[in-house]
């Protein structure tokens, strides 16, 4: 371990430092680039969405929630179905065109739908899809355009500028209710001009990555279930996927820092603007490092920070400060998980088979969370949510201790 | 570079193109035929046009007339004896922000303040003294963590704002409720000026609490009460009852056998309920003010079309 750190940092020294943003591959940037454009648009959807559906449509907020929460299941299933078709047809590209277009194609069905909530409710499923068929033939696309000990990094670089994107989606559609006074079909059909051009740019600039078409029977389902017997892959995503059962959800971190903190209202959805700055400032330096010490080490790293984030948010002491720190902890997490488990996994399965590999990755992971996030809800109303909040970060150490011994991933 | 050109001039083609769209989608400002200075005489029926967002008002005795309209524009509004309450949304304001403002006799703002969140109830203490509402709190996207409700109450004579009462110390069978995620909605005070009653929710459940607002303690009467509104008489409240997911029945519940009663609406309805006397009740559903009788009998009566936010003045 000490050789292999000190050796890459000499590497890291010399050479690497001097090529900079070149090492990353111009495919991951054009990447970077239309997930950028992608989450203006649907940020500022996402923005805009309970205000329009509460006072726009008078839906009452319970409404709404069951509304959100019936669709963000149907993204895990079609997740692993856009993976298998992207590398069933060796078409990465087309498949995560087709699931970017599909999204951008909602936000008009959002103007067409009007008032009638059964269709609000098929456009956003229909958005949800689209969402859900692109990821993981885009991190495959990011994956395959890389070299394979720079993985980290690139990832790294897409996740920063997607969170840039994320970003700007709330204040663009500030921007459009205020010069419309009011408007929420204007922020819908502005999100569809700036998707379409998120769209324009993958077209033109993203290159496929082809391969050769002799081996096409190779990749039929069982070959996609065959994965799950490979035992490198298998052990990353079981891991992945106990460490997403026992990593508490964003909403309940906000609400115990808003409680503990006594956060006004109206300052309330600034605090992620905190997580989300942390997140795109360290996105590439941790990717790098992850690169230099070891996927594995960084991904749990992350983990044991959104531990301390927990344990700063409902220990004894309480203070400024500290909510500072647990919000600076939050965003350390996701810069050295959401990028960093793709780049340790990518390398795990064949290339012809990257897209379907991603997918169970993080099905597995996304699937864990939701279900972490019902029993959390539970643990909350029997326990209250202080001591609830101290059982996840205690579970999470745990099962983070069990990953640190079992390493999955050897690189 | 043939690329670069071509997502230049595509990128220039769809802004232009969301530009024209939003600028063509500015209101244009739907407004009533005239406006007249109205003001808080007694006999009146007043409403929030559906339409222009106006308040309106016709005779209570004629509800059929044609409606007077005010310039005043708001989201909810209430009025009690002399006093008046407007409670609008700023447009284009994310997250919401609402201002609320305390109105006299002729409708002119006497104080003006703003409160985070979408309006969602408005009203006016019979004694006139207090103004109270509850507002919709949203996260934006970066915290999807729904809704919350929040209901505050103003003091006209000392000026003084509690923005949300959740910190109301309750009993809950006779203990002391302790919990997270305290909602308020929907506040109700009596003559004296100190009873008041609202509804709180925690953990999937809704409890009518009764409330002291001197000595600033409340403890909880019944479960599934939302929105209570208390009779003139003070012997009953009307409520919205739970009966499915987003299903509410109008209902009458008397303070004294704890009996229920529901209302002649069968459509559910997500108002507070307004006692226009001690046997009417109004309330607003379907872009239209309605009334029903307060003891189960009748029928449900459209009152005003393309209205809301029913108030009366005696």
């Amino acid at each position: 371990m000490y050789i292999a750190t000190s050796r890459s940092s000499d590497v890291a020294a010399g050479t690497e430092r001097k090529a900079g943003l070149r090492r990353v591959s111009a495919n991951v940037v054009a990447l970077g680039a239309v997930s950028l454009v992608t989450d203006i648009s649907s940020e500022m959807v996402t923005a805009v969405l309970p205000l329009y559906l509460v006072l726009g449509l008078g839906l009452n907020p319970l409404q709404f929630g069951l509304l959100d929460g019936l669709y963000a299941g149907a993204t895990a299933v079609v997740r692993v179905l856009g993976g298998h078709l992207a590398d069933r047809w060796r078409r990465l590209k087309a498949v995560a065109g087709f699931g970017y277009g599909l999204s951008a194609v909602c936000k008009l069905g959002l103007v067409a739908a009007g008032s009638s909530v059964a269709a609000i409710g098929v456009v956003l499923a229909a958005d949800r899809t689209g969402k859900g068929l692109r990821t993981a033939p885009r991190d495959a696309l990011i994956s395959l355009s890389s070299e394979p000990d720079t993985l980290g990094r690139s990832f790294g670089v897409h996740r920063a500028m997607d969170t840039v994107g994320a970003f700007l989606g709330p204040l663009v559609a500030m921007a459009v209710l205020a010069l419309s006074l009011g408007s929420y079909t204007s922020v819908f059909f502005t999100s569809f001009c700036i998707a379409a051009i998120a769209v324009m740019l993958l077209v033109l600039f993203v290159r496929d990555h082809k391969q050769d078409i002799a081996d096409r029977a190779a990749v039929s389902v069982r070959a996609a279930f065959g994965l799950l017997r490979d035992r490198g892959f298998r052990r990353v995503a079981v891991w992945a996927a106990l460490l997403g059962f026992v990593t508490l959800g964003d909403s309940f971190v906000y609400l115990v820092l808003q409680r503990r903190w006594d956060v006004a209202a109206t300052f309330f959805p600034l605090l992620p603007l905190g997580t989300a700055g942390i997140y795109l400032v360290l996105a590439v330096p941790l990717g790098k490092l992850a690169d230099r010490i070891g996927r594995w080490p960084v991904f749990l790293g992350g983990h044991v920070a959104l531990v301390a984030a927990l344990i700063a948010l409902c220990g004894p002491v309480s203070g400024f400060w500290l909510a500072a720190l647990a919000l600076g902890l939050h965003g350390v997490f996701y810069a050295a998980t959401d990028g960093v488990l793709m780049a340790a996994a990518g390398p795990l399965v064949p290339a012809d088979l990257r897209a379907t590999g991603l997918a169970v990755v993080q099905t597995g992971q996304a699937a864990a969370r939701m279900l972490s996030s019902v029993l959390f809800g539970l643990a909350w109303t029997l326990w209250d949510l202080q001591p609830a909040v101290l059982a996840a970060a205690g579970a999470l150490a745990v099962v983070a201790l069990g990953a640190a011994f079992a390493r999955p991933v050897r690189k | 570079m043939k690329k670069v050109l071509l997502a230049v001039v595509g990128t220039v083609v769809l802004a232009a193109a969301a530009l024209v769209y939003t600028v063509a989608a500015r209101p244009s400002p739907a407004e009533p035929a005239k406006v007249e200075h109205l003001s808080l005489a007694p006999g009146q029926l007043f409403f929030r046009s559906t339409k222009t967002g106006n308040v309106g008002v016709v005779p209570l005795a004629n509800p059929g007339a044609a409606p007077k309209f005010s310039d005043l524009k708001c989201d909810r509004f209430a009025v009690s004896g002399t006093t008046g309450m407007c409670l609008a949304v700023r447009p284009g304001t994310l997250p919401a922000v609402s201002d609320f403002s305390v109105l006299d006799r002729n409708l002119n703002t006497t104080h003006k303040d703003y409160l985070p969140g979408t309006p969602s109830r408005a009203r006016v203490s019979p004694d006139g003294k207090r103004v109270y509402w509850t507002l919709f709190v949203t996260g934006d996207s970066y915290a999807a963590t729904g809704f919350s409700t929040r209901a505050g109450v103003y003091q006209l004579d000392n000026g003084e704002l509690e923005k949300t009462i959740e910190e109301l110390p309750v009993l809950v069978d006779g203990k002391r409720y302790f919990s997270s995620d305290v909602n308020y909605w929907g506040i109700t005070f009596a003559k004296d000026g100190k009873r008041f009653f609202s509804t709180l929710g925690s953990k999937g459940k809704t409890y009518l609490i009764e409330g002291d607002y001197d000595t600033y303690r409340g403890k909880a009467l019944r479960e599934n009460v939302e929105c209570p509104s208390l009779s003139p008489d003070e012997t009953r409240i009307a409520f919205k009852k739970k009966v499915g997911e987003g299903v509410w029945r109008l209902s009458v519940l008397d303070l004294k056998t704890m009996r229920e009663t529901a209302l002649a609406e069968t459509r559910s309805v997500d108002d507070q309920a307004l006692w226009q006397d001690d046997h009417t009740i109004l309330y607003g559903l379907e872009n239209a003010v309605w009334s029903v009788p307060a003891d189960g009998s009748g029928a449900p009566r459209k009152l005003v079309d393309e209205a809301a936010s029913p108030a009366v003045t005696s």
